[in-house]
């Protein structure tokens, strides 16, 4: 009998698309935040805090997408082009974003690619907001194909949600510039990341409020009995890391800051892993019916335990080179 | 007018990836290259190759950055707009791209950081090992999607079952028939690509005469290299096109306008063809030398288009004239090589004013080969995705309409004119400027100190 390695599939998959959210997600919010930079030399050096690791992080991504092609295909195929236009507008949203971290050294016009950094960010954070939105509310699935239209993702909800991803990543961004950073630039960033983490935490709490009321489903999975009563750590626990948070943020932490707006993120996770799982497209096809064939999923879990490893490890490694603050002028240009 | 979803959603992959496809036909070269230069400055000590690096990793930070994040786009659009294609051969290309992520791409950015920020940072040894590894991370990346890429024009190591393509033996699926020639050609065409345009460059800088040690160098290695791969290149050129007769005799027939199964093929030198009649106009031929080239037999027949039913085809003249397009670049680089052979003889390799001319004239040509060659083998794969099995009309996604596509399609222009074009224009005048040694204070300024350059001696 051959082992049902779906399940660890799923969670590999869990895995490359939260790291993705976690590492690129501090990245885009150093570019949200970027125009309000106190000064020319700060935007300078959030830019720097990120330059040597943004393209590793950004792999994330596409190793997300072509886990999810790889290990569920029919998911791909369904959840894709159901968000056809934010995947659009993420992708040149990313494109801008990451050619200014070249383009602004060569260009006469620095400011211009400053833009593009902003934009090119925000644009990318909104988008997968508006992709997490409309995922959580329900992909319509006839057959094995997407039945909706070009527009199922302009709701409401899926503005919500990318309001708050903007005001997640730029959490995130901003505990980063805290870590990173000294002086002034860390006080801007101390500033804005505590009024970032209010703004999270009013979101957080309005779609955990909406979602149940969109949803049979995950109003079952949370307010039924017992799972009322085993899944309350959820909330308690992430209301706990907020406070915790602010007073970390307050007392002058550095390192802290950032590991608990990585905490809040897990816990939203966790959270909505608790709502559509064991759905991989919501609320019609499980994992096992998304899944590839065992030959392929089991070839391709071969490398991938051998080489996920490897990769954290190098990866771990960069991050240490580039450890401590960042330097001012640091730089190959 | 009706928008044809199909032909609108082949647009913007066809825009998107040829722009795309010019950045790895650069940067997996340049990648060894630059680890070239830091070994030798590693082991020689001399200067000058530490310049060279410098100069070539800063095209390659900008050339590398936008071939990422163009390359991103693609996966993505497997899904947006070819999601029954994607999930009709997700068991199959899924892990194979997965595989070029889990070994190429994290390889490539985790050590790129290093390689362009970390010189300060990390022991020389370190710092050549970091570029060591970005190239081999690049042809790790050319391993898997041109085996993905081969496996949809010579599918082997398959089943099908309920219209999916299951893997049954992943050697023969990443090994199939035109994969190990696709391969060693194309990845040959790359080096073959960043050779000219070093030469280019050097050549730019010596008729103006600047950077005399550089240029003399950057010439005689691309040369050197130019010397072995050009020659290499035409018999891999020929094996290839072997194959294809042998596994895509379609598109064979459509790359030399062959209507008829015959012997003693003649080869075409110009022709138009027309589809409609079945025949070409305004032939200028060789008698029999077709079937010479093709065979290696004066008297070999070669299969004619007509074999096939007309929805069964490929284009003709596209094919047709991609190749010779190709086939012609191919011809002009050796006639370089030769050239370079005859000056470097003379000792004028660092002087020769007509020759720094061609090399000028040459350096875009290896991107302008690569693309006619993938014209020729894509086109040539048509009217089918996954060769003989799948064809491209029932690969697009059901739910798509034309004019979403069309206005993707219009987004995807724009904004690559825009990044594409500036991009260029940045590697142009960077180039154009030549691999300086930066003055201490030629770094940016910060809060009105002076940057520190990068030395040996910033060490914490």
């Amino acid at each position: 009998m051959a082992l049902d390695i779906v399940p660890l599939w799923a969670g590999i998959l869990a895995l490359a698309v939260f790291m993705y959210v976690l590492l690129d997600g501090f990245v885009l919010g150093v570019g949200i935040l970027s125009p309000f930079a106190p000064d020319d030399a700060s935007r300078d050096q959030m830019m720097d805090s990120v330059a040597p690791i943004w393209d590793g992080n950004q792999t994330w991504l596409v190793m997300g997408g072509i886990a999810l092609l790889a290990a569920f295909p029919m998911a791909f195929a369904i959840i894709i082009p159901a968000v056809y236009f934010p995947i659009l507008f993420m992708l040149i949203g990313l494109l801008y974003r990451g050619v200014a971290f070249e383009f602004r050294h060569m260009s006469t016009r620095k400011h211009f690619w400053n833009w593009s950094f902003h934009a090119g960010s925000l644009i990318a954070t909104f988008a997968q907001g508006i992709v997490l939105g409309t995922y959580v509310q329900g992909i319509p699935v006839e057959g094995r194909h997407f039945s909706g239209g070009s527009f199922e993702w302009a709701t409401p909800f899926a503005v919500l949600t990318g309001l708050g991803l903007i005001a997640g990543y730029g959490l995130l961004g901003a505990c980063w510039l805290v870590m990173k950073t000294e002086g002034e630039l860390q006080n801007w960033a101390r500033g804005k990341a505590r009024l970032l983490a209010l703004g999270v935490a009013a979101f957080i709490a309005m779609v955990s409020v909406w979602t149940p009321l969109i949803q049979p489903q995950i109003q079952r999975r949370w307010f039924a009995w017992p799972n009322l009563l085993l899944l309350s750590p959820v909330p308690v626990i992430t209301l706990a890391l907020f406070v915790w948070l602010l007073r970390a943020l307050k007392s002058g932490r550095e390192a802290t800051p950032f590991l608990l707006a990585l905490g809040l993120f897990g816990m939203c996770y966790l959270g909505l892993g608790i709502s559509i799982l064991p759905m991989i497209v919501p609320y019609s096809v499980t994992l096992w019916a998304a899944a590839s064939s065992p030959k392929s999923q089991a070839f391709l879990m071969i490398g991938t335990l051998f080489l996920l490893p490897i990769i954290v490890a190098y990866t771990g490694w960069s991050y240490w080179v580039f450890r401590g603050k960042v330097r001012a002028g640091e730089g190959y240009h | 007018m009706s928008l044809d979803a199909v032909l609108l959603s082949r647009l913007p992959f066809v825009w998107v990836v040829a722009l795309h496809i010019l950045l790895p036909a650069f940067t997996v070269g340049l990648a060894a290259y630059i680890a070239v230069l830091e070994g030798l400055h590693l082991t020689t000590a001399r200067a000058v190759y530490l310049r060279l690096s410098k100069f070539w990793l800063k095209v390659f930070a900008v050339s590398f950055g936008m071939g990422v994040v163009s390359g991103i786009v693609m996966p993505f659009q497997f899904g947006t707009n070819w999601s029954r294609f994607s999930e009709a051969t997700a068991d199959i290309s899924g892990p194979l791209m997965a595989y070029e992520g889990l070994t190429a791409f994290f390889l490539e950015a985790g050590f790129l950081g290093v390689l362009l920020f970390g010189r300060a940072r990390v022991p020389p040894w370190v710092h050549f090992f970091a570029a060591l590894m970005v190239a081999v991370g690049t042809l790790f990346s050319t391993f898997w999607i041109l085996a993905l890429n081969s496996w949809m024009q010579t599918p082997t190591g398959y089943s099908v079952a309920d219209g999916r393509f299951l893997p049954e033996d992943w050697f023969a699926v990443i090994f199939n028939p035109s994969f190990p020639y696709r391969l060693t050609h194309t990845a040959v065409a790359f080096f073959i690509t960043t050779a000219l345009v070093v030469a280019g460059v050097a050549s730019y800088h010596l008729r103006a005469d600047r950077f005399r040690e550089e240029g003399t160098i950057m010439l005689k290695m691309a040369f050197g290299l130019l010397t072995l791969l050009v020659p290499l290149q035409m018999l891999l050129g020929d094996l290839h096109g072997l194959n294809t007769r042998d596994h895509q005799p379609a598109k064979l027939a459509a790359m030399e306008a062959n209507w008829e199964t015959q012997g003693r093929m003649p080869l075409l030198l110009f022709a138009l063809p027309d589809e409609s009649a079945e025949a070409n106009r305004f032939e200028v031929a060789i008698p029999a030398l077709g079937s010479v080239i093709l065979t290696h037999d004066a008297d070999g027949v070669v299969k004619g288009l007509k074999e096939w039913k007309p929805e069964d085809r490929p284009p003709v003249a596209i094919p047709f004239f991609s190749f010779r397009l190709m086939v012609g670049i191919g011809l002009a680089m050796l006639a370089l090589t030769l050239c370079s052979w005859w000056v470097w003889a003379r000792g004028e390799l660092d002087r020769s004013r007509w020759f720094h001319k061609l090399c000028e004239i040459a350096s875009p040509l290896g991107f302008v080969a690569v693309i006619a060659g993938w014209v020729t083998t894509e086109v040539g794969r048509q009217p089918w995705t996954v060769y003989g099995l799948l064809r491209t009309k029932d690969s697009v996604t059901p739910s798509l309409t034309g004019s979403g596509v069309l206005a993707s399609l219009i987004v995807y222009i724009v904004a690559y004119v825009v990044i594409f074009g500036i991009g260029g224009f940045f590697m142009v005048r960077f180039l154009r400027v030549g691999p300086i040694d930066q003055a201490p204070d030629a770094g940016r300024r910060i809060q009105g100190t002076p940057a520190r350059p990068m030395s040996a001696v910033e060490v914490e």
